[in-house]
């Protein structure tokens, strides 16, 4: 760090970094994940994922070409990055006209209306997510388990766990009551229930996000931090009234906590830039989720934490700025 | 000579619907525009509404202006306009019972529409009657406009309806019946109208 920080006349030595080598980064470290939910959902899963990849690079060729009248970006691999990411935060039964909704809300509303890579406020595939969930509540809620080619031990169509403790709670009953009246554990509960592409995988996921650490490609202090938060809120809520509050690991693997942490919360362009300003921008998606999953209406808020957190970043940006070398 | 009157004063109400569109170019009134568009017939409504009470307070302000000491300027336009907004409020709760629950908050809300305001402010208060008159038939009516276009769009996106005719089965795009959606086509069609209707 200190060496690349020294003035020196040219010749400059060249990083060999580009937005391209980032992005493609990016993609390898999904590639376990996407290989796990293809495994489990079959070829729907395999079609949501192709169908998204597609139509996002689709619009932005469109947009940029016809729209912009600029030379085209397709080649930076964002809009596969934003395709995959989409794809991971939908069921695998997922009508194709939905996925194109979401492909233009996330390429078109969310990246390129703010001027491309680099402008935008709010993380498109997390935007494109958001916006499916309030406009076509039932068809992103439908975790009917696909046939896989890996056959599940027990797998059922229902509900995410999540949404299935929610339920459990608001009608009455407490955790423990609910796995001892479907005769489950809190281990198998976790394996049987259905999720988005990218849910089932959180291994897969931390494996890949490990590539990305090891590349350099993103700093762990954003995930670390909302792990972090979470495991905090959830341990302690937890230890105070088991009966409703669910636990720790429970919370860390379930719903898109893995995948917005590691892939989500940490995209480049609306995440902080200090170390500071990402820790605390963490804590504070850290502490929503939390507040959402025990007290919201919907079972999940990862996705509503990061987006609320995104509107933040511009001021952490500001509040944080990295000092110049040699100022005060 | 009376050619150019008649040109100014028909130019008094077009300003208003396109080169001084209160929702679209000067981005005014937007608590109505976002709140009351979740359709056509919604958006129509509040933006008559809004006509009314903004032709009546011009009138009356332009006449009572002279005679207002500037110091207590802003109680006296927000008393005159709450009158009117009162006898609107009133009116509609008789006539049009089904619009008045729909609407709810968003009619006596109209006192406070900086757009009612703005041009008793920048207008009313140092021009004639019958131009101040004109100024908010102008206004209101590109007010109006604004509305029922955003309306009719988060309509047809948002329930798959036009004035309340479904052509779909089922819902629409939910997110545009929202909060949100409102927020989405009313940044595009700032962008279309500014593009292509407002051109300098």
């Amino acid at each position: 760090m200190g060496k690349s920080l020294l003035v020196s006349p040219s010749p400059h030595l060249h990083a060999n970094v580009s937005t391209t080598s980032l992005m493609r980064d990016v993609i390898i470290a999904l590639v376990p994940a996407s290989i796990v939910s293809v495994l489990f959902y079959g070829w729907a899963a395999l079609l949501v994922f192709a169908l998204s990849i597609v139509s996002c690079v689709l619009v932005e060729w469109v947009i940029t070409k016809y729209l912009m009248k600029k030379p085209s970006t397709v080649g930076d691999l964002s809009a596969v990055v934003t395709g995959l990411l989409l794809a991971m935060n939908l069921p695998a039964t997922t009508p194709w006209w939905i996925i194109l909704i979401g492909a233009i809300v996330a390429i078109g509303v969310a990246k390129m209306s703010f001027g491309g890579l680099g402008q935008n406020i709010f993380n498109p595939a997390i935007t494109a997510r958001v916006f499916l969930l309030i406009s076509f509540p039932s068809y992103m809620t439908n975790w009917t388990a696909t046939q896989g080619f890996i056959s599940r031990p027990d797998a059922v169509s229902g509900a995410t766990p999540l949404g299935v403790i929610k339920e459990a709670i608001g009608s009455g009953s407490t955790i423990p009551e609910y796995l001892a009246a479907n005769n489950l554990t809190s281990v198998t509960f976790l394996q049987d229930m259905g999720a988005s592409l990218g849910e089932l995988s959180s291994i897969a996921l931390l494996l890949g996000f490990v590539y990305l650490l090891v590349r350099k490609v993103v700093k762990a202090w954003i995930p670390v931090s909302i792990f972090a938060t979470v495991i905090l809120i959830s341990g302690i809520f937890s230890l105070i009234n088991p009966d409703i509050y669910t636990g720790p690991v429970f919370n860390i693997f379930t719903g898109g906590m893995v995948l917005g942490a590691c892939f989500m919360a940490t995209d480049y362009v609306t995440s902080p830039m200090s170390t500071l300003g990402g820790i605390i921008y963490g804590v504070g998606i850290g502490v929503i989720v939390m507040m959402i999953r025990y007290f919201g209406s919907y079972p999940e808020g990862m996705s509503f934490a990061i987006l609320i957190m995104n509107c933040v970043v511009p001021l952490l940006n500001i509040w944080f700025h990295q000092k110049k070398y040699g100022r005060k | 000579m009376r050619e150019d009157q008649t040109m100014s004063k028909f130019s008094l109400i077009t300003k208003g619907l396109v080169k001084e569109n209160p929702v679209f170019v000067l981005v005014l009134g937007m608590c109505p525009t976002l709140a009351t568009t979740t359709s056509a017939m919604n958006g129509l409504m509040m933006g008559l509404a809004t006509t009314f009470v903004l032709i009546l307070s011009n009138i009356v302000i332009s006449l009572i202006a002279p005679r207002v000491p500037d110091k207590v300027r802003i109680p006296v336009y927000i008393v005159v306009i709450a009158t009117f907004v009162t006898v609107l409020q009133l009116l509609m709760q008789a006539y049009l019972p089904s619009v008045y629950e729909t609407l709810g908050l968003f009619i006596p809300l109209i006192v406070v529409n900086c757009i009612v305001l703005g041009r008793a402010e920048a207008f009313a208060n140092k021009n004639t009657m019958g131009d101040s008159a004109l100024d908010g038939i102008g206004i209101g009516l590109g007010f109006t406009l604004a509305l029922t276009v955003i309306g009719l769009v988060r309509e047809i996106l948002g329930s798959g309806s036009i004035f309340g005719l479904k052509f779909i089965e089922g819902d629409g795009i939910l997110a545009f019946v929202m909060a949100p959606g409102a927020f989405i086509a009313l940044g595009y069609l700032m962008v279309l109208f500014n593009k292509f209707v407002a051109k300098k």
